[in-house]
């Protein structure tokens, strides 16, 4: 490779910016007149960001105080899918039986959008809040079951051969040996259903028109303020990336060799 | 009456059409505090035999019995040293020896325990590397743990899986003395299992073939009347060693002879390194390595 010059970690990523802020300006200005120019954008979200948690209104409050009752959401429903996943992970995983009685349904609920998801919540919950919720947990499970499925097939016969051997009961061999081998595949899944948890949070916002940045996203559509969306666009992104970052902080730590 | 005794045990792997008997009438007795070593060709089944012995695996008919109890199930009594360490990657050295010395003596106070298991990792001559994972230790340091875990829990019996064929020559020759100096100290009963004839001259009271495989089983039982402590060089000059040298490779030939037909092949491997998949995948990552590029390998010697 040739020569890297020093500041290529922050100068190529700043050309990609430019790049897309180029085409997003010529989009502006030619053949989508309705989108926000970068300019026009930042001058119309420039209060939300300076001000980042004011809260001046039910619907009108700074951009990192949604993103907050997003978060808060999220978490709530993610903790749900952790909770209800990971046992059924290794359930699935220790047991063929349990395996192929459970594994055509969850390859069919597997791929089932938020979208449709949520109006079956609002049928069984009533209220907005706990259907999202629902909806959240069930979207963001299968990665988490998935994973610790696999992870749990994977445990070496040497390591339980040791629990063996050293006659270990059945739950100092569940929490000695299997869960700390699982624990790399358990992360990855971890990680991958935080994201789908985020994915699905704007969604189930939109719909029930909770306060967070999806919801705010929606109203601000509905109130023509176009920069607003795109202000929203970057900070559910930002934050998406911000979240994958910190677990996989958290993977690195539980890798075992 | 033998310490451990095994009475026409079989062994054989697979369903019905395409099984094969892996071990087939191995009949062998082993007293009280003997060092008894078995030799085979690597895939004979040497590792079968002592997942029997463990109670790891079920013999298909014959039976096994330590101190005239049947073995029917794995037990802390036999202390194994598996092939592959057989460590727990996220547990250090002392945790590793603390999981089973406080499985087998819950009885003891916390301080006691500590205390046996330091004992025992002193043992190997580990204690500078106590608070260290596996994956930061050397090939012979991890056996070296592997042995102290099985002896920490003492055990009536110590099983050897090929304990020392993954070393280099120089770890393998220390810790072929170690566990010499630990078997005469300790007085256990030893189960060596190797595939390396000198090895089992050196270290054990008898010797035992087992022939090669499918349909293996134990050849005549040798006594390795040599004295000790035995020097490794010097023994090479004994005519008696010798004399049991050749009659335990002449029976491993023989058999080998009669029941293997032997392939040769060239292997070509791929000219590519295996990637590390923990990496992560983003655009910069750096591209899989080619072979032919690779210059220099490092090489762990303890
Ligand atoms: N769990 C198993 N299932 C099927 N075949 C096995 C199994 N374990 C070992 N074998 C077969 O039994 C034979 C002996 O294996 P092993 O006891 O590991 O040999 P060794 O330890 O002498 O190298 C080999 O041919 C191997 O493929
Ligand atoms: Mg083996």
């Amino acid at each position: 490779m040739k020569d890297k010059f020093k500041f290529d970690w922050l100068l190529l990523p700043l050309l990609g910016a430019a790049f897309v802020l180029i085409i997003w300006t010529a989009t502006s200005a030619t053949w989508a007149k309705g989108l926000p120019s970068p300019v026009k954008t930042w001058t119309g979200s420039k209060l939300y960001i300076e001000k980042p948690f004011e809260k001046r209104g039910e619907q009108d409050q700074g951009i990192l105080r949604f993103t907050w009752y997003s978060l808060q959401m999220v978490i709530k429903g993610y903790l749900i899918a952790l909770i209800v996943g990971t046992p059924i992970g290794f359930c699935l995983g220790l047991s063929k039986t349990f395996g192929k009685i459970f594994d055509p349904i969850i390859q069919i609920l597997r791929p089932v959008s938020p979208l449709a998801w949520l109006p079956l919540g609002l049928i069984l919950f009533q209220r907005p809040g706990p259907s999202a919720l629902f909806t959240i947990a069930l979207c963001a499970m299968w990665p988490t079951v998935l994973n610790t499925a696999v992870g749990v097939r994977a445990i070496p016969q040497d390591y339980l051969n040791v629990a063996k051997v050293l006659k270990l009961s059945r739950w100092k061999t569940l929490f000695k040996v299997m869960v700390p081998a699982t624990l790399p595949y358990m992360f990855t899944g971890f990680r991958l259903s935080l994201g789908i948890a985020w994915l699905v949070i704007v969604a189930a916002e939109m719909l029930t028109g909770s306060p967070g940045v999806g919801g705010f996203l929606w109203q601000e559509y509905n109130s023509l303020i176009y920069e607003h969306i795109i202000l929203c666009i970057l900070t559910i992104g930002i934050t998406g990336f911000i979240l994958d970052k910190l677990m996989g902080l958290m993977e690195k730590r539980f890798k075992t060799a | 009456m033998p310490f451990l005794e095994l009475k026409n045990v079989s062994k054989g792997y697979g369903a019905k059409d395409e099984r094969t008997e892996v071990l087939r009438d191995i009949n062998l007795q082993i007293e009280k505090g003997e060092f008894v070593a078995i030799v085979g060709y690597s895939g004979a089944g040497k590792t079968t035999l002592i997942s029997l012995i463990a109670g790891l695996a079920k013999p298909d008919s014959g039976t096994l019995t330590l101190n005239d109890l049947e073995i029917t199930e794995p037990g802390p009594d036999r202390g194994i040293v598996f092939q592959n360490y057989s460590l727990l990657p996220w547990l250090t050295v002392y945790e590793n020896i603390y999981l089973a010395v406080d499985q087998v003596f819950p009885n003891w106070s916390a301080a006691k325990k500590q205390q046996h298991t330091d004992k025992y990792i002193a043992m190997v001559s580990l204690s500078p590397a106590r608070e260290k994972r596996p994956a930061e230790l050397s090939g012979g340091m991890r056996q070296r743990v592997s042995v102290a875990r099985s002896l920490s829990i003492d055990p009536q019996i110590l099983l050897l899986d090929e304990p020392l064929s993954a070393l280099d020559a120089l770890t393998r020759a220390t810790l072929q003395d170690e566990i010499v100096r630990i078997w005469e100290t300790d007085k256990k009963t030893v189960v060596l299992i190797t595939n390396d004839v000198d090895e089992g001259l050196l270290m054990a009271d008898r010797i035992i073939p087992l022939s090669a495989g499918p349909n293996a089983t134990l050849g005549p039982s040798i006594q390795v009347d040599l004295p000790r402590p035995r020097d490794r060089k010097a023994i090479n000059h004994n005519t008696r060693f010798q004399e049991i040298r050749r009659e335990v490779i002449d029976y491993l030939l023989g058999t080998g002879a009669r029941q293997r037909t032997t392939v040769t092949r060239k292997l070509f491997l791929p000219d590519i390194e295996p990637e590390d998949l923990s990496v992560p995948r983003n655009l910069f990552r750096k591209r899989p390595v080619r072979r032919q590029e690779i210059k220099t390998e490092t090489m762990e010697i303890s």
